[in-house]
């Protein structure tokens, strides 16, 4: 036998190959699909019912008829509030991680508490929300109840993406910062945190998807089925998008199917373009980054 | 801190005038105490927002077990709740027996991962391994958007979509089920197991992959015979994380098994879990009541499975970084 010639070995093995890539890209695909089936047919169901008055009226006859606007609305308030509220200390807990900690069994601890508080149930944040926001503090059920369960449950997203872009940033930046007499804070103040900043609002916006599309947390916190004015601070109770679509397609009869097709999509709409936004500016980045 | 020095701090121009370069020679020995004293300020605020983490699972776990206490404490048969399959909370002879939300649970969970977890690894495993340059960034944008549609959308898909598909498929009157549930949570809790999954591969040095590849291996045989074995740890981390998601998952499974205290037979039995149970009946309960308190012994309960999985799978990556 020639030396090139190939044996059956190899061409056993290479065959084994083929049908590996072949199985591993089937599994892949078979994820995929179910993606663009859904959205396709949210969109194929949904879009007859988009209209400037279906987005911008209220719900009416029991919620058979009119828009979605209150929920737009309150779901603004919810991601607004509860962003005002993880944002901040979200940033600043990264900004301790990164800049601050070392490598202690103390540090292993937070990110410990960091994995579990992402891996709560969004049951159990609702029932800690009822037990702490609305009980003990005596918010009741308002915006600000649910807002602040949406915000604790959100912040390791902004957490673990703030940290990333940190830690991005190079070394040598900040030795170059403290050897011309800066503080830590300064360091991160004028150096660390504008080279990262990109990264920060990819956590930020990723946070502001997820807390759209949260409904347990805020069933029993603040979001309402129906409340029939817009809400007017943070003590008002609200309805919401997700909690909205929710309502509709399991608590009230005879809802004409494309309301409730138009109000999910609008729902994953927001949330898919909330996050191609994120996508967006991560590529954008790892373009310009130039260490 | 005095008065004194917070105000100062606010009004310290020095700070601004700076752009970090740091307290200048020749300043007063008063500017540059009011200059440590705000450092000092920002970083005590740092440090609290950096334990920020640490409190609040710490405040979770209190909150839940301070409404569940008085019942847990006085007069419930944990054995009994564990044990029988009796849920009749609104009874005038009330029954706690949660076994069957537990096997509810159980099942979909179980189902859901023999699912995901071929699925999961296998895209994991292709996206890492066998694509590259745009295909791969492709990939794993379409496995985000994955991550992102939110529960409430499954659980509508459920009901609209998959329920009259089950129902045709396996010619059964309700399409509301374990696995109608447990497809939605295997879709679910993919993204999560293909992106820690990618990450545990990714942490496998390159010289490994050399290695094989200099002596011949094809890409499939690098990757079964050294890369999965390297892996192991990270990979089961992945899995662990992904039951963790489908255990604690809800608006999903409430909306798409059924609804019925049952312990399932078949996938096609309808069930009700341990989250669904507390999110459709939290609502109906009168506050401080015993019904109203078993809900929060149901949610400490699941906040303990979770925490000890999430507890089991950060162990597991550390072991494996460390090695």
């Amino acid at each position: 036998m020639g030396v090139f010639a190939t044996s059956a070995t190899a061409r056993r093995r290479h065959r084994t190959q083929k049908l590996a890539f072949v199985v591993l890209l089937g599994v892949t695909v078979l994820l995929i699909l179910p993606v663009l089936a859904i959205l396709g047919m949210l969109v194929y169901r949904g879009a007859p019912a988009l209209s400037l008055e279906f987005l911008f009226s209220e719900p009416v006859r029991g919620m058979t008829a009119g828009g979605i606007w209150p929920a737009i609305v309150g779901t603004m308030w919810l991601v607004g509030v509860s962003l005002a509220i993880s944002a901040p200390i979200g940033v600043l807990a990264a900004v301790y991680l990164n800049e601050y900690a070392g490598d202690t069994w103390y540090t292993r601890v937070i990110h410990l508490a960091i994995v579990n508080l992402a891996g709560v149930p969004s049951i159990v944040h609702a029932l800690f929300g009822v037990g702490a926001f609305v009980l003990f503090f005596e918010f009741g059920t308002s915006i600000l109840s649910a807002s602040l369960t949406l915000a604790i449950m959100t912040l390791p997203v902004i957490i673990a993406s703030t940290k990333e872009s940190l830690s991005a940033v190079p070394m040598s930046f900040r030795e170059a910062c403290w050897n011309v007499g800066a503080t830590r804070w300064q360091t991160i103040r004028h150096v660390v945190l504008p080279n990262s900043i990109a990264g920060i609002l990819t956590g930020v916006i990723l946070q502001v998807s997820r807390a759209a599309g949260e409904t347990a947390p805020i069933i029993f916190t603040g979001a309402a089925v129906f409340v029939p004015f817009l809400p007017s601070s943070v003590n008002d109770q609200t309805m919401a998008l997700s909690m909205h679509l929710f309502t509709l397609s399991t608590q009230v009869q005879n809802v004409p199917q494309e309301i409730t097709y138009g109000t999910a999509l609008v729902l994953v709409g927001l949330v898919v373009l909330i996050n191609g936004v994120s996508i967006v500016i991560r590529s954008r980045i790892r373009r310009r980054r130039k260490w | 801190m005095s008065r004194e020095e917070v105000e100062g701090a606010g009004a310290n121009p020095g700070a601004e005038l700076g752009t970090g370069l740091g307290p200048r020679l020749g300043r007063s020995p008063a500017r540059q105490r009011l200059h440590r004293a705000k450092e000092l300020l920002i970083e005590t605020v740092i440090r609290v927002c950096g334990v920020s983490a640490v409190i609040f699972v710490f405040g979770i776990f209190y909150f839940v077990f301070r409404e569940a206490a008085p019942l847990l404490f006085g007069g419930l048969d944990l054995g009994e709740l564990l044990t029988s399959g009796e849920w009749y909370p609104d009874s005038d002879n009330p029954r706690y027996g949660a076994f069957a939300l537990i096997a509810g649970t159980l099942a979909v969970t179980l189902l859901a991962m023999l699912i995901a977890v071929p699925l999961g690894l296998g895209a994991a495993i292709f996206v890492s391994e066998f694509s590259r340059g745009r295909t791969r960034e492709i990939l794993k944008i379409v496995i985000e958007l994955l991550a992102a549609i939110p529960s409430v959308v499954w659980g509508f898909i459920g009901l609209v979509i998959m329920n009259p598909l089950i129902i045709d498929l396996f010619d059964t009157p309700v399409g509301l089920n374990v696995l109608n549930g447990a497809i939605l949570l295997a879709l679910m809790s993919v993204p999560i197991i293909v992106s820690i999954g990618e990450d545990a591969l990714k942490a496998v040095p390159d010289t490994y992959r050399e290695a094989a590849e200099a002596m011949g291996a094809t890409r499939w045989q690098v990757t079964w015979r050294v890369l999965l074995p390297a892996a192991r740890n990270g990979l089961l981390a992945a899995v662990l994380l992904g039951v963790g998601r489908a255990v604690g998952e809800t608006m999903a499974v409430l909306m798409a098994t059924g609804h019925s205290v049952n312990v399932p037979d078949s996938p096609l039995d309808s069930v009700r879990t341990i989250t669904a149970t507390i999110a459709s009946e939290l609502g109906e309960t009168a506050q401080g009541s015993d019904h109203y308190r078993v809900l929060f012994v149901l949610g400490s309960l699941l906040f303990l499975i979770t925490f000890l999985v999430n507890l089991t799978a950060d162990l597991v990556i550390r072991g494996f970084k460390r090695r």
